[in-house]
């Protein structure tokens, strides 16, 4: 089966700035695709591009066999549309707005199996303005819905919501794989991807950074460990037995990173016992997907990243260990023996 | 649906949403309703010195009535599309397979019931209240005036939102062209309290001529006459095309801010 969205060297720019740099993705059919970024990095543009509201600089785009630009009716009646900053007719009940948009379309889905849905069940005669925030954004999705289209595309759907809105939104868009639905989302939310989607694709300042699924993504197995504890009083970072060593913060906690963490635990606790010293708040830990996003995408980190081997652009996980991006400190702060540590 | 099943479609929830919108209401239905009765009270028992000397009530009655056409069809539209606009609603009807003309259609054709409606109000209160006839043998001429008017202040009224930034600025633009030539046309104060300056001015604005053209097929002159005054009415519809080509080429589809 041809992908349902492919998009090769896709280019857009305002006037001097690039928005989107050349990117490459295909969408399969039935699967929920996240595209996840930070602000401003490029998303909106692309799913705009995507919907046919903008045009691009460059680049191919095809979505369900045709060129957003010059696609007609005919293929409109084939997407659903989920806006950024969707608002509803206030005036309209739950019902009349799904009425007035299945209306538009050649075969609808019958209106009270989309209220039933997106679970708007006993809110079906309410008008939109008295719904709450999450209950307008499932009628949001209502709508998109009610044309029964083959791919929808969600424009950051859940944006400024309370956990519980979240859930109850996730678990309307989770039903839409169960309809057989192609879904490109967009979020700036890890959890949401991780969450929703079959396939992640990560956008940071108009370029992709990472692709996978939310299980693999950024190489995660292969990520360094990192270690940390308080440096016990009277030891010098050059008297610890490991490699490169991060100063002490002002907490006192020195950290570092390992792609072998079994053995150096090992030394460091055997070396730990032999001067009879505590190591106090000794922590192993693993990059989470969310220390990876916020690694990829960060905007401060932009200097140390491109000091890096490849450059930006980089999926995570073919970067050496001991040579991932600096995500918090700013450069200056670094000692200058100790390239590439981290200080958390 | 084929397109004229589809427009229809449109105009229902467009009727939907202007009966319970309270501004819609208030500003489009009472508003003139409540302009007639204050103009009756204070200046009713005098007379106004056009025609030879007619009543002001005689007068007032089709000047709050053109006022009324211009109130259901300019204003609203520029605010209410304006409205829709900032909103993301126009955007996302853009996003579905329904033609864009579908959309003006039904907005267009709400405006024009909604002025027919302020007709047959204004006049049977004019009629109840202040006994001012009804020209029944007018009719056609009232209904193609009114037409041709109501179809060219909604050009206008869209080619409006073209030029209006955000929702904040939509009623601030908007009373701002329109109150100053309300005064400057007749329609609040009688044209023979008016410089003929003043007259000469607002003559370069359609306001002044639907007006006129109004006013002729409302209030009887004399002896015969259709009571249809083609050359304000050609004035009225060129302004109308005009609109329509500002608008073809310059309305937006998508918020202007944000």
């Amino acid at each position: 089966m041809p992908p349902v969205i492919s998009i090769s060297g896709l280019q857009m720019s305002y006037g001097e700035v690039e928005a989107v740099r050349g990117i490459d993705l295909e969408v399969d059919a039935g699967e929920i695709f996240a595209f996840l970024g930070p602000n401003g990095a490029g998303k909106t543009t692309t799913v705009e591009i995507l919907e046919g509201y903008r045009k691009r600089t460059g680049g191919e785009v095809e979505v369900l066999g045709e060129d957003p630009e010059r696609a007609g009716s005919e293929w409109r009646e084939r997407i659903g549309i989920v806006l950024q900053s969707d608002k509803l007719d206030p005036y309209l009940t739950v019902r009349e707005s799904l009425e007035l948009y299945a209306g538009y379309y050649r075969a609808p889905r019958p209106v009270d199996e989309v209220i039933d849905l997106v679970g708007l069940g006993g809110k079906s005669d309410q008008r939109a303005s008295r719904l709450s925030g999450g209950q307008q954004r499932r009628l949001d999705v209502g709508i998109a819905l009610v044309g029964d289209p083959e791919l929808l595309f969600l424009d950051e759907p859940t944006t400024g919501f309370d956990p519980s809105a979240r859930r109850q939104a996730w678990e309307v868009i989770g039903g839409l794989r169960d309809l057989g639905k192609t879904v490109f989302l967009t979020t700036h939310y890890m959890d949401e991807a991780q969450r929703l989607a079959d396939r992640v694709t990560i956008i940071s300042r108009g370029e992709i950074v990472a692709r996978g699924t939310p299980e693999d993504l950024g190489d995660r197995e292969n990520q360094p460990t990192r270690v940390s504890f308080k440096l016990p009083s009277g030891v010098s970072l050059a008297e610890l037995p490991v490699e490169a060593p991060s100063a002490p913060g002002a907490n006192g906690v020195a950290t570092f990173q390992t792609m072998a963490p079994v053995r150096a635990l090992h030394d460091l606790t055997s070396w730990a016992l032999e001067r009879n010293v505590e190591l106090e708040g000794l922590e192993v830990s693993r990059p989470s997907l969310e220390d990876i996003y916020l690694e990829l995408t960060d905007e401060d980190g932009e200097e140390a990243v491109e000091q890096g081997p490849q450059g930006p652009g980089t999926p995570a996980g073919v970067r050496p260990a001991g040579e991932s991006p600096v995500a918090d400190a700013p450069r200056e702060e670094l000692p200058e023996d100790v390239p590439g540590g981290v200080v958390r | 649906m084929s397109g004229a099943a589809l427009a229809l479609h449109q105009f229902r929830y467009d009727q939907k949403t202007f009966w319970r919108n309270p501004a819609s209401v208030f500003f489009t239905v009472m508003f003139p309703v409540v302009l007639l009765l204050i103009f009756a009270t204070v200046f009713g028992g005098q007379t106004v010195d056009v025609r030879g000397g007619i009543k002001t009530t005689t007068y007032y009655v089709p000047a709050i009535i053109t006022l009324s056409i211009i109130s259901a069809t300019m204003q609203s539209l520029a605010m209410s599309l304006t409205i829709a606009r900032e909103d993301g609603r126009l955007k996302r009807g853009r996003g579905t397979p329904m033609p864009a003309w579908v959309f003006v259609a039904g907005r267009v054709g709400n405006a024009i019931v909604v002025s027919l409606l302020m007709l047959a109000l204004l006049a049977a209160i004019g009629r109840l209240l202040y006994g001012v006839g009804i020209p029944w043998e007018r009719l056609p001429a009232i209904l193609i005036t009114l037409v041709v008017g109501a179809a060219s202040f909604c050009c206008l009224g869209i080619a409006l939102t073209a030029l209006i930034p955000s929702q904040d600025a939509a009623a601030p633009i908007v009373n701002a062209i329109l109150l100053p030539l309300y005064f400057l046309s007749g329609v609040f104060i009688p044209d023979d309290q008016l410089p003929s300056g003043v007259i000469h001015f607002a003559d370069a604005f359609p306001i002044r001529h639907f007006f006129e053209a109004f006013f002729s097929a409302y209030v009887p002159a004399g002896a015969g006459g259709s009571g249809i005054e083609w050359g304000s009415l050609a004035i009225v519809a060129v302004w109308g095309v005009a609109g329509l080509l500002f608008a073809v080429r310059f309305f937006r589809w998508t918020p202007r801010s944000g």
